[in-house]
């Protein structure tokens, strides 16, 4: 086994798109337009289609289960996953229902992400405080990671009712549902991932990728630390893939800028200028730019972070869906096959890589 | 064990995440002696300081309390109020937070706070000699942007306080961590220096920060 076991994925923040005559669809039609994208990303060879969780404007990707058991219901292969459930606002043995449901009825495809959030608007929304935050994760990620890998669960805890000797229906089989944790770079975030054994999703989207090395260091050494064996390392980073690297910039740049004014409104940084755009592409977290730009550059941070995994989201608000679908058919086509060529031809991976990739099913 | 004055070089550090152990790495390459604490025992953050910030040692709060005179606070903003309001008497108290609505939740005081959210800090812990800083750049900017005294293009990290000798003492170790450090006047000038504030998030020479900050007053 090689190189081949790094899985790619394709990840939306279920953001609302425009129509070849410029008009921003409609909430309902973005659904249905994330839906068609998770076809051709299969179609197109692409392993994992993920969704993420939230409740703001222009985002529809509030129930992202029920577009992924849609999705399952269109294809045959690819892999069903989110990015990020917030396991926090969530209840877990529901969250268990409809992640168990979505992988018996898409015949073993189910895998999440979950983690605490760098955004909080579900607390309000599903009226939980922000004061419990580290609680509410802790608690629900231990039951959860019960239900998947050990029913009957007995549990109790201060952030839900507690239960006895109880199954939660349909049956799978024990952790056969990956499930991830994903962090932005909170060490003790890092530190738990290895404590319940679970394999750890970087949420990469500023600054060189390099720094998260010491995460990625301080991940393995936790895992020995609580023996277990190694486990997979993904990331998660924005991107946009065109034909040439100018007409890719000129595609994402309005949006990406229209997108960090706002979150600059919101967390008080200063609006990047076209300059920090092109550094960011250059050596930062943006995957944008021809598929050979983007494959040499993604091939060069699984060596760096030794990763298993890479996911590409591909929307932002207001991203026509010639973009969001030539990104996909290049990714898919271009870009995954040539960074395996490109991992093939030198191999410089780490023994704990392979080990990791090797070993599917085994980290849940 | 006593410590104070020019020769001092300890630093306390409370908080252990990405902002402590940042400032952790940035204090023990310029020669500083860290002990850093995270909520509960020094075990449960011992790996994470051994891998981040090799040569700081890992403690509990109120050891990291006794053993400095110059603590710096880096713990989620929401969490400041669970620690007791004497912790820091006497000591000088780096306020290292930011507050962000998105990630800390609704917190009218802090979001209300006119003078910036230090004076909310210092109100909490009024035994404490408060000064803002080390907040003004993300930590992956202040990792990247320290540089030894005199190298051109040396960024500036600012500092205030209503504490002058304290002050005085911040300013000495922004300077030693690698940046140019400016004197923001009292606490509430602060302000400047957080989210929304001008000074936030940008990478200022000393005269073009020192510039701001002084439009700022004025207009204030």
């Amino acid at each position: 086994m090689t190189t081949r076991d790094i899985e790619f994925g394709l990840n939306s923040f279920g953001e609302v798109s425009r129509d070849p005559s410029g008009r921003l669809l409609s909430e309902a039609e973005t659904v249905r337009l994330m839906i068609e994208e998770a076809v051709l990303a299969e179609s197109v060879g692409i392993d994992l289609f993920s969704i993420g969780e939230h409740y703001r404007h222009q985002h529809v990707d509030s129930a992202g289960h029920v577009i992924l058991a849609t999705i399952a219901g269109r294809t045959e292969r690819i892999r069903l996953g989110t990015s990020v459930t917030v396991l926090s606002t969530q209840d877990p043995v529901r969250l268990y229902a409809e992640f168990a449901t979505l992988d018996a009825a898409s015949n073993g495809r189910a895998q999440l992400i979950v983690g605490r959030a760098s955004s909080t608007e579900s607390f309000p929304l599903f009226g939980f405080d922000l004061a419990d935050y580290e609680t509410l994760f802790e608690e629900k990620l231990d039951l959860f990671t019960r239900l998947l890998r050990d029913q009957p669960v007995t549990w109790s805890g201060t952030v839900r009712s507690p239960l006895t000797d109880q199954f939660v229906r349909p049956a799978i089989a024990p952790g056969s549902i990956p499930t991830w944790v994903g962090v932005g770079g909170s060490p003790q975030s890092v530190i738990r991932a290895a404590r319940y054994g679970l394999p750890l999703m970087l949420a990469i989207i500023g600054g060189p990728p390099s720094r998260f090395a010491p995460y990625v260091d301080l991940y393995k050494r936790a895992l020995d630390q609580f023996e277990h064996p190694r486990l997979p390392i993904g990331m998660h980073s924005i991107g946009l893939v065109a034909r040439t690297d100018e007409e890719a910039r000129a595609a994402h740049w309005p949006y990406w800028e229209a997108v960090m004014k706002l979150a600059s409104k919101e967390r008080g940084f200063s609006v990047p200028s076209p300059d920090q755009y092109a550094a960011e592409i250059a050596d930062g977290a943006l995957f944008v730019g021809s598929p050979e730009t983007v494959a040499t550059k993604i091939a060069a941070t699984v060596r760096t972070l030794d990763l298993s995994r890479f996911d590409l989201k591909y929307d932002l608000v207001g991203l026509p869906q010639v973009s969001r679908a030539t990104t996909i058919e290049l990714f898919g086509r271009e870009v995954i096959p040539r960074v395996r060529e490109l991992l093939e031809d030198e191999p410089g991976l780490s023994d704990d890589r392979l080990a990791a990739a090797n070993t599917p099913g085994s980290h849940v | 064990m006593s410590s104070g004055g020019d020769g001092d070089l300890r630093l306390g550090i409370v908080g252990a995440g990405k902002v402590g152990t940042t400032i952790a790495r940035a204090a023990i390459a310029a020669g500083y002696d860290v002990a850093i604490s995270g909520s509960g025992p020094a075990e449960r953050i011992a790996l994470t300081v051994d891998v981040l910030a090799p040569g700081a040692r890992a403690v509990t709060t109120d050891e990291v309390v006794r053993y400095a005179d110059i603590v710096v606070l880096a713990v989620p903003t929401h969490r400041f109020r669970e620690l007791p309001h004497d912790l820091f008497a006497g000591k000088v108290l780096i306020d290292a937070m930011n507050y962000w609505e998105p990630i800390d939740g609704d917190d009218d005081e802090l979001a209300t706070a006119p003078a910036g959210t230090s004076i909310v800090v210092q109100g909490h812990f009024p035994s404490a000699r408060v000064v803002k800083g080390l907040n003004q750049l993300g930590y992956h900017e202040f990792e990247e942007g320290r540089r030894p005294s005199g190298v051109e293009g040396r960024v500036a990290i600012a500092a205030a306080s209503d504490d002058r000798t304290a002050l005085l003492e911040v300013l000495q170790l922004i300077d030693r961590l690698g940046f140019d450090a400016v004197d923001a006047g009292l606490l509430e000038a602060g302000v400047a220096l957080e989210p929304d504030g001008s000074a936030f998030g940008v990478a200022y020479s000393s005269s073009e920060l020192s510039d701001l900050l002084w439009l700022q007053e004025r207009s204030a």
